[in-house]
């Protein structure tokens, strides 16, 4: 379930001009930002960016861009972009680094829909005039780009189909990979980024049966590359989603400060989806409600954005 | 009693791609016994005196003549067919065929547009409940997954931006991966299926022409031994020297029903102008070698004009 809350009657118009009242003159009014912005949906947002373009001939994104700041203005940035064109932005964030985000690219791929990563793809290539596949090969080597490269070009079948015969055997294949810590890598990898998200529940299903425990808790070896933890990752997204959410949830809010990027990241990217749903993973995980612990943790007007979204009534 | 001109009317509807059916249904129809013993007596390939005296049919000719006359039913489905599912059926025959088929998975992954591939990819979802991809990974055991696999799921950026520094240091790599020499190791070289699989077609054939500056040979030349990857090449930065070579094989004197089979699937693909380009070409030998309905269609589309 969504967590943020949009009114069903909206003027684009109205909204457009609260914005732009809110970037002119000295300083910024974050708090009316928040209190729009906050409370549209995608499609919304995606009007009052119309509106504005329309009344002010400018882009609502540059002005937003110029006139905020730091963690705020990031979230902001991602928050107002359609669906599609973040997950693109997020991914191109994620390679570019000096050391790329890989448990980001594999985070993306596997919790999108099949669609879904179809759109993230084709927004890629109208911004960054390549294709996501071409960036994450020109930037992985070995195992993790065979991975990678693999996870992002899937095509899922996303029908109801399964076939349990199959799903044994592929259990099979993987507890034979991993039991031995040999990792064939070639079949493992074959099995997470072909096989349909329901095709593959069935299989790690059967895994869990046959051996008792779930297929990531051996997936664990300290081989030292970052093929494992990567490899970890997807099973994790394919397999149980919120629960991998609100790990990444719980992680960006260690005692020893922020991780900023994942925070807003997780937050803006399920507001619309299940974020209700991980709230109530966090609140089980960890005895204290996820809009506690991020209030706690962050402060000023990314906080208020972060909480507003992640569905707090003004 | 059937004429010598008929014996060899007859022989010659039946001998070249396609059938004609003109010649063969004013044969039929004023045949009687007599008549037709002569066109038997008359026509050794298509038939041989069985030792309890009568002339049977060559098993071989009743072969080769079950796929002559399926030519013009498989032109009708096939180009009737939305192109998002004649791709998916194209590519599921080809990967149940094996290993001599899978020069049109790379055909078809590597000339269509990154949409149309994507289409073809949905399609396949439709049709066998399952993502070609799976099916592909599944079913392919050897140096070839890699690649396959890799191409069928491209999607390819479209535009014309082409960085030339990129371009030198991949046509480098090229060499050096192709250099080491061994086959299987070319096949299965991550920067080979790297700059093949995710590259734009306007990059690779950038890298293509650099290649030619530091090597003297062309990408083609130098794949000679490596099949699947030539074509690869071919389909990416030649196409049009590809088709030629397709062509070329269907219309040869002795060609196999494999290299037969392309001209249906080259014509069903009636979007692709270069193809049409190519076709223009071998115009003579399609008037030649083509009979009846069959190349009526063939030279019907392959000879449309802009509309």
């Amino acid at each position: 379930m969504a967590t943020i809350d949009a009114p069903k009657q909206v003027s684009f118009q109205q909204d457009a001009e609260v914005l732009r009242k809110a970037c002119q003159g000295w300083g910024t009014d974050d708090k009316a930002i928040i209190s729009v912005l906050g409370h549209r949906n995608a499609a919304q947002r995606k009007q009052i960016r119309l509106a504005y373009e329309q009344l002010y001939q400018e882009d609502l994104i540059k002005r937003l861009e110029s006139e905020l700041s730091g963690d705020f203005e990031r979230a902001v940035y991602r928050w107002i972009l359609e669906p599609a064109d973040r997950d693109a932005v997020l991914a191109n964030v994620a390679i570019k680094k000096l050391s790329p985000d890989n448990h980001v690219i594999a985070e993306i791929s596997c919790t999108r829909s099949p669609e879904e990563l179809l759109a993230v793809r084709r927004a890629y290539q109208a911004r960054y005039k390549h294709s996501l596949e071409e960036d994450v090969a020109a930037h992985t080597k070995g195992d993790i780009r065979t991975l990678l490269v693999a996870l992002v070009t899937a095509f899922r079948y996303d029908g109801e189909e399964i076939n349990t015969r199959l799903a044994n055997s592929e259990a099979k294949i993987l507890h034979d990979a991993v039991k031995d810590k040999k990792f064939n890598h070639e079949e493992v990898i074959r099995i997470l980024t072909t096989r349909s998200k329901m095709q593959l529940m069935v299989t790690f299903n059967r895994y869990r049966d046959d051996h008792d425990t779930s297929v990531t808790k051996h997936l664990q070896g300290d081989s030292g590359d970052e093929f494992l933890p990567v490899l970890r990752t997807s099973v994790r997204c394919l397999n149980d989603p919120k629960k991998y959410f609100e790990k990444v949830l719980r992680n960006s809010i260690r005692r020893t400060g922020t991780d900023e990027d994942a925070l807003t990241r997780v937050i803006v990217t399920r507001a619309e989806k299940d974020l209700k749903d991980i709230k109530e993973v966090y609140h089980k995980r960890n005895s204290v409600p996820l809009d506690q612990a991020v209030a706690k943790d962050t402060s000023g007007d990314y906080k208020a954005l972060l909480l507003t979204l992640l569905g707090k009534q003004d | 009693m059937a004429s010598p001109s008929e014996v060899e009317v007859f022989n010659h509807a039946l001998s070249g791609i396609g059938v004609d059916e003109n010649s063969l249904v004013s044969i039929l129809v004023k045949s009687h016994d007599e008549h037709k013993k002569s066109i038997r007596k008359g026509c050794s390939q298509l038939f041989f005196e069985d030792e309890r005296q009568f002339e049977r049919w060559n098993q071989t000719a009743i072969k080769s003549l079950k796929a002559e006359f399926k030519r013009f039913k498989d032109v009708v489905l096939l180009s009737l067919m939305h192109p998002w599912e004649r791709d998916a059926r194209l590519l599921n025959k080809a990967l149940k065929k094996g290993p001599q088929q899978y020069n049109i998975i790379v055909e078809i992954a590597c000339t269509r547009s990154s949409d149309q591939l994507l289409g073809a990819r949905k399609a396949y979802h439709s049709l066998f409940d399952q993502s070609i991809e799976e099916h592909l990974a599944s079913h392919v055991k050897g140096s070839e997954r890699k690649l396959l696999v890799a191409l069928v799921s491209a999607y390819r950026y479209e535009g014309s931006k082409v960085k030339e520094d990129t371009a030198k240091s991949e046509a480098k790599a090229l060499l050096n991966a192709i250099k080491d020499g061994d086959k299987k190791k070319v096949m299965e070289n991550d920067e080979v299926v790297r700059i093949l699989t995710t590259r734009s077609k306007p990059h690779l054939k950038e890298v293509y022409q650099q290649y030619k500056k530091i090597s003297g040979k062309t990408i083609i030349e130098d794949l000679e031994v490596v099949l699947l990857l030539k074509e690869t090449v071919e389909c990416l930065c030649t196409p049009q020297a590809y088709f030629t070579r397709v062509f070329d094989a269907a219309l040869r004197d002795n060609a196999n029903e494999d290299a037969k089979k392309a001209l249906t699937r080259l014509v069903a693909t009636q979007e692709d102008e270069e193809i049409k380009e190519v076709a223009a070409k071998f115009q003579d030998k399609i008037e030649e070698r083509v009979k009846g309905a069959y190349k009526d269609v063939l030279v019907g589309v392959l000879a449309k004009e802009e509309t």
